[in-house]
């Protein structure tokens, strides 16, 4: 139980896919200028990272492995991730149009955030069972929608600062993501890993 | 079996059987869409500025098919954006549409309003109106932050070197957002061939007004005894151009001690209205 617990606190803090790893900072910078989006997008991520998680650890333990195809395994992986990807494009575009034309771009490009890809190869790489993966994957998750909505809160306060010109857009939102990141890196050692 | 065989096979098969999943997920989760929404959605200007009341142009275009908004409801576009969505959905063009263009209802600049105060806070109108109600001795005038200046979507508006915003006639959409960003409400959408506007928006009396501001109405009701068409009303100490009436003849600017009613004489369609007139 308490491995489990590791696991998850070690994804969502520890070892945050955004602001440690540095896996999907595309979404990162293009996500955060409100938190309504910003919420959004982080549970699709979260949704898509399990989804795939659990569908690509069926496959390596069921397809690869036993048939010796290891080195299908990126080109299998994102075969997965392109297919859920699309699958949450339909799913939201019925059911939350409003959240569907607020991700715009951003959501199709979920199947090129290295971080659900990453976190597919992680779980291949250290070997966890189903359950860990799932509960490494929301953790993930939960981690990348810290980040989002830590930094849309920032940039929506950030609005009514007196910005330098130069350093105005992408610049501050530079900034402001390598001091959250150096935040973070408090969180080094908190679990065994 | 041979390992490219089997590599195929299992790519393919898992391919396939996502294809499938995809191509069932597609029926489920399929929206109807109107094919005419989508064309509107082409013809309207794109600024998604929302001052249709709609969530963006896309809304907007929905809410013309559905039969929610009229063909003429986007304030952007104007009459000819109207009449190619009233083709689109096969009805008569709507009546002509005027252009409408944003007026400034203060005159007051740094130069003619008198300060009562100093101010560092956040350089916005909103934030400076919370903290006291802005520098300005007049509390009905213009604070001078730009807010509106940011919030237009088009450009439109500048700050002059004298703090008071400045609306290019040509860019202004007449979209309202500044209507909506002035906390003081110092906007108005004029029709464009109205050149006859009166800067003020003081309800003060006629004595504190003079304190204040050079430029302010004062209340001293020449104007309206003088225009001939009874276009000028007096609302409260301030005199209140009705532009229905108002005919740019320009009686009232002639008469006006303070200089408060300006006359834009060289907009092209007040001239053609001056020469008939």
């Amino acid at each position: 139980m308490s491995t489990l617990f590791f696991i998850f606190i070690g994804a969502l803090l520890v070892n945050n896919f955004v602001l440690v790893r540095f896996l999907g900072i595309c979404p990162f910078l293009g996500v955060s200028r409100q938190l309504e989006t910003a919420v959004g997008m982080g549970m699709a991520v979260t949704f898509v990272m399990t989804l795939s998680g659990i569908v690509t650890w069926v496959l390596q333990h069921y397809v690869l492995s036993p048939f010796g195809l290891a080195f299908l395994q990126t080109l299998l992986f994102i075969l997965v991730i392109a297919s859920l990807v699309q699958f949450v494009e339909l799913f939201l575009r019925k059911m939350v149009p409003v959240l569907y034309r607020a991700l715009g771009i951003f959501l199709p490009l979920i199947t090129t955030n290295c971080a659900i890809l990453g976190l597919a190869l992680l779980v291949a790489q250290r070997e966890y069972d189903l359950i860990q993966t799932v509960i490494f994957a929301v953790g993930a998750g939960l981690g990348f929608t810290l980040a989002l909505v830590i930094m849309a809160g920032i940039r929506e306060e950030m609005q009514f600062a007196p910005i330098p010109e130069s350093l105005q857009g992408a610049g501050i939102a530079l900034i402001t993501a390598g001091l959250i990141s150096i935040a973070f890196s408090g969180f080094a050692g908190l679990v065994p890993m | 079996m041979d390992i490219s065989w089997l590599s195929m096979i299992s790519m393919g098969v898992v391919g396939a059987f996502f294809a499938l999943v995809l191509a069932y997920a597609s029926n489920v989760f399929a929206v109807d869409t109107d094919p005419r929404a989508e064309a509107i959605e082409e013809i309207l200007p794109g600024a998604n500025c929302g001052a249709c009341g709609f969530s963006g142009c896309s809304g907007f275009a929905e809410g013309v098919v559905t039969g929610k908004a009229e063909v003429s409801g986007c304030p952007v576009g104007g009459a000819n954006v109207a009449n190619a969505i009233a083709e689109v959905m096969g009805i008569a063009a709507p009546a002509d549409v005027k252009r409408k263009v944003a007026q400034l209802l203060c005159a007051g600049d740094c130069e003619q309003a008198k300060n009562r105060a100093e101010y560092n806070g956040v350089a916005d109108c909103r934030a400076a109106l919370l903290a006291g109600g802005g520098v300005k001795m007049c509390t009905y005038g213009c604070l001078g932050f730009g807010s509106c200046a940011v919030a237009c979507p088009f450009g439109a508006i500048s700050m002059d070197e004298k703090d008071l915003p400045v609306v290019d006639e040509d860019l202004c959409t007449g979209c309202g957002i500044c209507v909506e960003a002035c906390p003081r409400d110092l906007f108005q959408l004029v029709e464009e061939q109205q050149g006859v506007h009166i800067r003020c928006r003081s309800f003060a009396r006629g004595k504190e007004v003079r304190q204040a501001c050079a430029v302010g109405c004062i209340g001293c009701r020449r104007c309206a005894r003088e225009c001939p068409e009874e276009a000028i009303e007096m609302v409260d100490n301030l005199a209140v151009i009705n532009y229905e009436k108002c005919t740019n003849c320009g009686a009232c600017v002639a008469v006006c001690p303070t200089n408060t009613i300006h006359w834009q004489k060289d907009k092209p369609e007040v001239e053609k209205l001056v020469a008939v007139g």
